[in-house]
């Protein structure tokens, strides 16, 4: 897996924002859409997708999506 | 792993209640109007069940009962076990249930008792009561299961009101010859606050301070006696633990997956249960689905949703079942179950 792929599925987990606007450098916790609901959508998607747990811990230490993408590589 | 099999007990009949006062989530004032949209899609809750006060889960079941127990004719004097599984029982002191087999006119001989346990609440009291009726030759045994889990909640925390509602269920159970149950029963009390109404119990006692309603963030107010959920965490927990609990299960059961014709699960979030969905390779058609007219009740959302969406088939003949409950405890499990020509009674509102 790479960051650009990440971002992307990252970026289609969002209905209302801009799949253009979300890039690997994006604070996505800044963005309108971001709360408790795309938190699991988030949780889901990197589950089914890279078959990781991401806990809401994660989504918290995490500034931008490439630095989300780092974080589940380790895991 | 807890890990067994009832042999010679099967569900009879199956009905349920819940209050009429109906809450729709696309007119909840917590959530934003985009929001609403994101949720009800989401999570899968459009409507909730929500009792007014005064209607207990007590009351619901024993609706529930006397519909089931007029429809099988049974005579009281057989019933020789009733189990009440609830988290929100009439009084702290004594158990609901035996107000209930005073008010059912059951016999002195039938023994109950409450258990406190949500969300598994329906897998774990047929485990118990299909347990003891196995026992107990020729009698017949009752497992009233429900929650009014809206009266736990703070109406200002949109963390936890646009998912809970309100139902009681009446599961009746007797002995017959091909009936077969295999149960898989987990617990993970390291997690035990995930789900938690931290004050009121004997832990922390209720003070003045308990009732006192506070911003934990924006949106979210509650009490120290209202239900704090850590959605995140649960939502770990069950992709984590449930499908290779289910696994196991059909491994010792020695079950094909294939071999089942519906998977009911606990109506938690519509997101995680597809997430289970495809882990365990289910057809769609096979998850059967009461979350968005019947929100989460809790112990009940089982029977429930075997009554809202699958009674034809569970009437019509012979069926396999899997059911899994999973939460507060956290504790989970699940049962392999065969049934055959259920009584079904279409749900109540009371």
């Amino acid at each position: 897996m790479d960051v650009e792929e990440f971002t992307e599925k990252f970026a289609a987990c969002f209905s209302q924002t801009e799949s253009a606007a979300i890039k690997p450098e994006t604070e996505f916790r800044s963005l309108e859409e971001w709360g408790s609901m795309m938190t699991l959508i988030v949780i889901a998607m990197v589950d089914s997708d890279y078959g990781k747990i991401l806990t809401a811990e994660d989504l918290k230490s995490a500034g931008t999506v490439a630095e989300l993408f780092d974080l589940i590589s380790k895991k | 792993m807890a890990f067994f099999t009832v042999r010679d007990i099967q569900i009879k009949g199956l009905a349920a209640a819940v209050p009429s006062n109906t809450e729709d989530n696309n007119e909840l004032d917590l959530l934003a109007e985009k929001e609403r949209e994101l949720f009800i899609r989401t999570v899968g809750i459009r409507y909730r069940k929500v009792a007014p006060k005064g209607l207990t889960a007590s009351d619901l079941c024993l609706a529930a009962t006397e519909k089931l127990l007029a429809e099988l004719q049974w005579n009281r004097a057989d019933i020789q076990a009733l189990v009440f599984v609830t988290q929100t029982p009439d009084y702290i002191i004594p158990n609901t249930s035996s107000t209930m087999q005073h008010k059912l006119g059951l016999s002195k001989n039938c023994l109950v008792f409450d258990v406190n346990l949500g969300c598994s609440g329906f897998v774990y009291g047929l485990s118990i009561i299909s347990s003891m009726l196995q026992n107990i030759p020729n009698g017949k045994a009752l497992l009233l299961v429900g929650d009014v889990s809206t009266s736990t909640i703070s109406k200002r925390d949109r963390s936890t009101t646009p998912l809970f509602s309100d139902a009681g269920s009446a599961t009746a159970l007797e002995h017959t010859p091909d009936g077969k149950m295999s149960f898989n029963l987990q617990t993970d009390g390291a997690e035990f606050d995930d789900i938690i109404v931290p004050e009121g119990g004997f832990r922390n006692r209720a003070t003045a301070e308990s009732f006192v309603l506070k911003e934990i963030e924006n949106g979210v107010h509650r009490s120290g006696l209202d239900m704090k959920l850590d959605g995140a965490k649960i939502f770990n927990f069950a992709l984590r633990e449930i499908a290779p609990s289910i696994k196991h299960l059909f491994t010792e059961a020695k079950v094909a997956k294939e071999e089942i014709d519906y998977f009911v699960f606990h109506q938690a979030n519509l997101l995680m249960l597809e997430s289970l969905r495809k882990k365990l390779s289910i057809a769609p058609e096979k998850l059967p689905y009461s979350l968005y007219d019947f929100g989460n009740t809790s112990s009940a959302s089982i029977p429930l949703t075997m009554l809202a969406r699958i009674p034809e088939a569970l009437r019509a003949g012979k069926l396999k079942l899997l059911l899994s409950g999973f939460g507060v405890g956290l504790s989970w499990g699940s049962v392999y179950l065969e049934t055959n020509s259920v009584i079904c009674l279409p749900i109540m509102e009371i």
